[in-house]
């Protein structure tokens, strides 16, 4: 990282020191090419489809753009030193989803079941609602370290949102998974927020307790058992997370905060025996809840036996359904190379083909091709987090950004392996590509979140401090 | 903190690694397998993204498409006087599957057959959309209109050759059924697919008796027993006499065997066959042995379980029995089971001098472009009987319907020599129902060529037993048939 550690004057090996580019132009040139690639997209659908190129695409080009260039020129001017990457990459998945969907609305079958018709203009609005967030993050939190003091005033707000599915009158069960609220004709899924809240609170909680939970502790076959008072926080997330899944019945959602919560108290305390704790856990709750709850047990059987349960849909018996089935189909007959946008027919999944199932889309237009690049962009935005968490110099910029995208890894592999047959389906949706206000907004918010941290990481340290002795300390530490 | 971070890091790359894995597994691996399964309504939508190529008669389309007004179908399949065709094309629904024809040759009428792919490649990148091929059928639509329309509404089936080639000119199966009424995927599809199944229709139209129903063949295998007596050598000619009693007694029982017409004690082959003498060819049967008859039967093609058209026929049996069984085998009773293809394959073996010709009803294969893909040649099956046999069996057989006395004499044609054979088989527990009336036949030109061997069969007809024979209710069928075909060759 540093380049000047030839010269005896400036022996910082913080990371990022001075005339470290700030990698803005760079940005801006990905960004075009994000918004490009979108655009051609979106031209491909229309000619495939109409066969013409379509009448909306300079304005769904200018606004992508433009949202795209504010958000730049936002980052270029309050968080200049910020990783040049994540706001592309997001750029990007925004682009294609939006794309997928207005391709979505064009299916005449999707527009006879009201699962599409007008979500392409409804998911942009929510795209600009979802930068205006991210510049909001951007302008206001100066400093990540200021969410600290809202520790607990998050963890009361992330309880708050993961209850309110389950209020009466509030809450609602879209496809079994009750984890939705209905605001006025809004669906709001406030689990994509409670994310968030979620990783400040583990953030902030941790930092403080880390030494605790990291040093008292007994030593058992190779393991560090941590003490029984200090089992208390974990029992406790691990509680809330069964009762998620006992009674919002989504395993996805349940999995995402145990699994954060588990990653960040690894991070904080360095002790492998966590991570066995953690699974250990999970596998008891998984299995638990799953010898009991009805919901659960149809999401395994239909994961073991999709052609079963697509048959017995097809039959007519309520509470099954032929998607995971369809999906599987929608991504074989994509085959290596796809069929090209526009040209397949992902509408067969018919329901939440636009959200929950729309990689299949994907999978099935883009072939098998496009699909690993489009996998390899989540892991390219899972990457740039983990760098930025290995870049703060703070333990709670740290945590929070290791928290952040230890999540967003989690909810990719969740939703995308559940529609690709790999694990049982759950109800949440692909980051960025699915149509959805709720998901767009918070994950907006959180690379806001990340920008910031690395703003901070990558910021090159004040100037060097005068005082020889000073310098001569700080060598100790290895870059 | 770097420590577990870059853990985490790992932890992360394999998660996105298994999902590589998993859409490797998905989209490589398994695409094929996916992508072609027949529950996958893309397979379908395909199918039926543009117009079916059509099946061919006489260079007549006697199908078609149609655009459908809704749904991911987009085309639909029509059949012109589907009924009539029906044995030939059978159907091909969006909802019930196809078969016969329509699935068979499905690969051309839809383009995607292999033999199709480097045009297909070219058609993708001058731009042109994929269009299926057709087939060209070998049959004769004067002959099969006649057929259709001889059958009437009675329950029977004709199937006619063409002696010299093995080429089927009709096939033709009532009652039958309207490929058109199903072919789409409404309810009204639905209501007519049901009204047609064997369940809530006893008549079974859908069973294509022509070439998947088996009857005892009566009389007309009477046919195959002269000739194995002939090749067998058990007579000397057709017009010695043998030694045969009058009513005789079947082999190793006490039960005697009568005649319905003619004084048969002694009769000559020739005469034996124009009344059909039932003690003679029993007693023949006997003579010549089971083994030997099987021997001569299969070389007519009985026993035959892939005998396929392309569409594959059901096997017709001459069965290893016991004496009693093999003589009443003999003709045409017991065990013995003929489909109404078969009974023409003996005909037209006779009259294309002993030799047989493999039967077929697929004469090319065509592209878009009206590029012959593939021809079918003519096969020869086997050299049923020797040609010295043949002539023999053909006088026989002219003499039964050209002979006052014969029983044939309602399938005469002015100026055209024809051979036939009558029959009326019994079935049914103590025979009581009511018989199957046969005919067999072929016609024969002033040049000597024979031009068409036809079968038919009628499975009730008249009240009165009496006047079920072969002669009266298939005989002016066949004639027909055989006409047909000769006019149209003019």
């Amino acid at each position: 990282m540093s380049s000047t550690t030839n010269s005896p004057t400036h022996h910082t090996s913080t990371i990022g020191s001075i005339g470290t580019p700030s990698r803005r132009n760079t940005e801006l040139a990905l960004l075009v090419f994000a918004v490009l690639i979108t655009v051609f997209a979106y031209a491909n659908v229309g000619l495939a489809i109409n066969e013409e190129v379509p009448s909306g695409l300079l304005s769904y080009g200018l606004g992508l753009g433009l949202l795209a260039g504010a958000a730049h020129l936002v980052v270029r001017k309050f968080a200049p030193y910020a990783d040049p990457l994540l706001l592309p990459l997001a750029t990007l998945l925004n682009g294609l989803g939006l794309v997928a969907i207005w391709r979505l609305d064009q299916s005449k079958l999707l527009q006879s079941i009201q699962q599409a018709g007008n979500a392409a203009p409804r998911q942009l609005m929510y795209t600009a609602m979802g930068i205006a967030f991210f510049v909001v993050v951007l302008i206001f939190l100066k400093d990540h370290r200021v969410l600290q003091r809202y520790t607990y005033i998050s963890m009361v707000g992330a309880l708050v949102l993961l209850l309110l599915p389950l209020v009466p009158g509030l809450g609602r069960n879209i496809y079994g998974a009750k984890i939705w609220i209905q605001v006025g004709s809004f669906s709001i899924q406030p689990g994509e927020f409670a994310k968030i809240a979620l990783a400040v609170f583990f953030a902030g909680y941790l930092m403080v307790k880390r030494d605790a939970l990291a040093l008292a502790s007994r030593r058992f076959i190779g393991l560090y058992l941590p003490r029984g008072r200090d089992l208390g926080p974990i029992l406790v997330v691990w509680f809330i997370s069964i009762l998620i899944l006992v009674f919002e019945t989504d395993l996805g959602t349940s999995l995402l905060f145990f699994g954060m919560f588990v990653i960040m108290l690894y991070v904080a305390t360095e002790r492998t025996s966590w991570i066995v704790f953690g699974m250990l856990m999970s596998a008891v709750g998984a299995v638990g809840v799953a010898s009991f709850e009805p919901h659960v047990q149809q999401r395994v059987q239909a994961w073991l036996d999709p052609m079963k349960e697509y048959t017995l849909s097809r039959q007519g018996q309520a509470g099954h359904s032929e998607q995971a089935m369809q999906a599987l189909w929608a991504f074989g007959s994509g085959g290596t190379l796809g069929t090209g946008w526009g040209q397949g027919h992902s509408e067969l999944i018919r329901f939440a083909a636009n959200s929950d199932f729309i990689l299949a889309t994907f999978g099935e237009e883009i072939g098998l091709a496009g699909l690993m690049a489009l996998l390899l962009l989540y892991g390219l935005i899972v990457e740039r987090g983990v760098r930025t968490a290995l870049a703060a110099r703070d333990p709670f910029g740290k945590l929070l950004a290791i928290g952040l995208s230890g999540a967003f890894a989690l909810q990719v592999f969740v939703v995308a392996g559940g529609v690709m047959g790999l694990i049982p389906l759950t109800g949440m949706t692909m980051p960025f590509l699915a149509y959805g206000g709720s998901s767009v907004i918070a994950n907006w918010a959180l690379i806001g979140i990340l920008i910031r941290i690395s703003d901070t990481a990558r910021r090159p340290a004040p100037a060097p401090a005068s005082n020889p002795d000073a310098e001569m300390t700080q060598v100790v530490r290895p870059s | 903190m770097n420590k577990p971070l870059r853990r985490i890091a790992i932890f992360c790359g394999l998660l996105i690694l298994t999902l590589l894995i998993r859409d490797n597994w998905l989209q490589y691996v398994k695409a094929d397998t996916l992508a072609s399964d027949d529950e996958n309504r893309r397979v379908n939508i395909a199918r039926y993204a543009t117009p079916r190529g059509d099946i061919i008669v006489g260079g007549k389309a006697i199908t078609g498409s149609v655009e459908n007004t809704s749904g991911d179908y987009k085309y639909k399949r029509t059949w012109t006087n589907g009924p009539m065709w029906a044995p030939v094309t059978g159907y091909s629904s969006q909802a019930f599957g196809a078969n016969q024809l329509e699935k068979l040759e499905d690969g051309i009428l839809t383009g995607n057959d292999d033999r199709l792919f480097f045009r297909n490649t070219l058609d993708m990148i001058t731009g042109k959309k994929k269009e299926g091929g057709s087939v060209v059928t070998t049959l004769n639509a004067a002959a099969q209109k006649a057929a259709y329309e001889g059958l009437g509404n009675k329950k029977g089936a004709v199937a006619a050759i063409d002696p010299a080639t093995g080429k089927i000119l009709a096939l033709v199966s009532t009652p039958s059924y309207d490929p058109s009424k199903f072919a789409g995927t409404s309810d009204e599809d639905a209501k007519a697919w049901n009204a047609v199944q064997k369940k809530n229709n006893p008549d079974d139209p859908m069973l294509n008796r022509a070439l998947r129903e088996v009857y005892p063949p009566g009389s007309t295998f009477k046919v195959v027993t002269a000739a194995a007596a002939l090749e067998n050598k058990v007579v000397s000619g057709i017009d010695d006499a043998t030694k045969t009693p009058d009513p005789y007694q079947l082999p190793k029982t006490t039960t005697d065997l009568t005649n319905e017409h003619g004084t048969c004690e002694n009769a000559n082959l020739r005469y034996a066959l124009m009344v059909s003498c039932n003690t003679v060819f029993a007693k023949m049967a006997d003579t010549v042995g089971n083994e030997k008859m099987i021997e001569q039967a299969n070389k007519f093609g009985f026993n035959n379980k892939e005998l396929d058209t392309p569409v594959r026929a059901s096997e017709s049996v001459y069965p290893e029995d016991n004496e009693p069984q093999n003589a009443m085998a003999g003709i045409g009773q017991a065990s013995n089971r003929a489909t109404p293809l078969q009974m023409a394959m003996v005909a037209s073996a006779i009259a294309n001098d002993g030799k047989l010709m493999k039967p077929y009803m697929v004469d090319q294969l065509k592209a878009a472009s009206l590029d012959t893909i593939a021809t079918t040649e003519p096969e020869e099956l086997s050299q049923a009987v020797s040609s010295e046999t043949a002539q023999k069996l053909q006088e026989m057989m002219e003499t039964v319907v050209n002979d006052p006395q014969g029983t044939g004499g309602k399938a005469k044609i002015p100026g055209v020599t024809v051979g036939g054979k009558t029959g009326t088989a019994q079935h049914g527990l103590n025979n009581k129902e009511k018989p199957y009336a046969w005919f067999i036949s072929y016609a024969k030109l002033a040049d000597g060529s024979s031009p068409v061997a036809v079968a038919v069969v009628v499975e009730d007809g008249a009240a009165n037993r009496g006047d079920i024979s072969g002669g009266g209710l298939a005989g002016p069928i066949a004639k027909d048939v055989m006409k047909a075909v000769i006019d149209s060759n003019k």
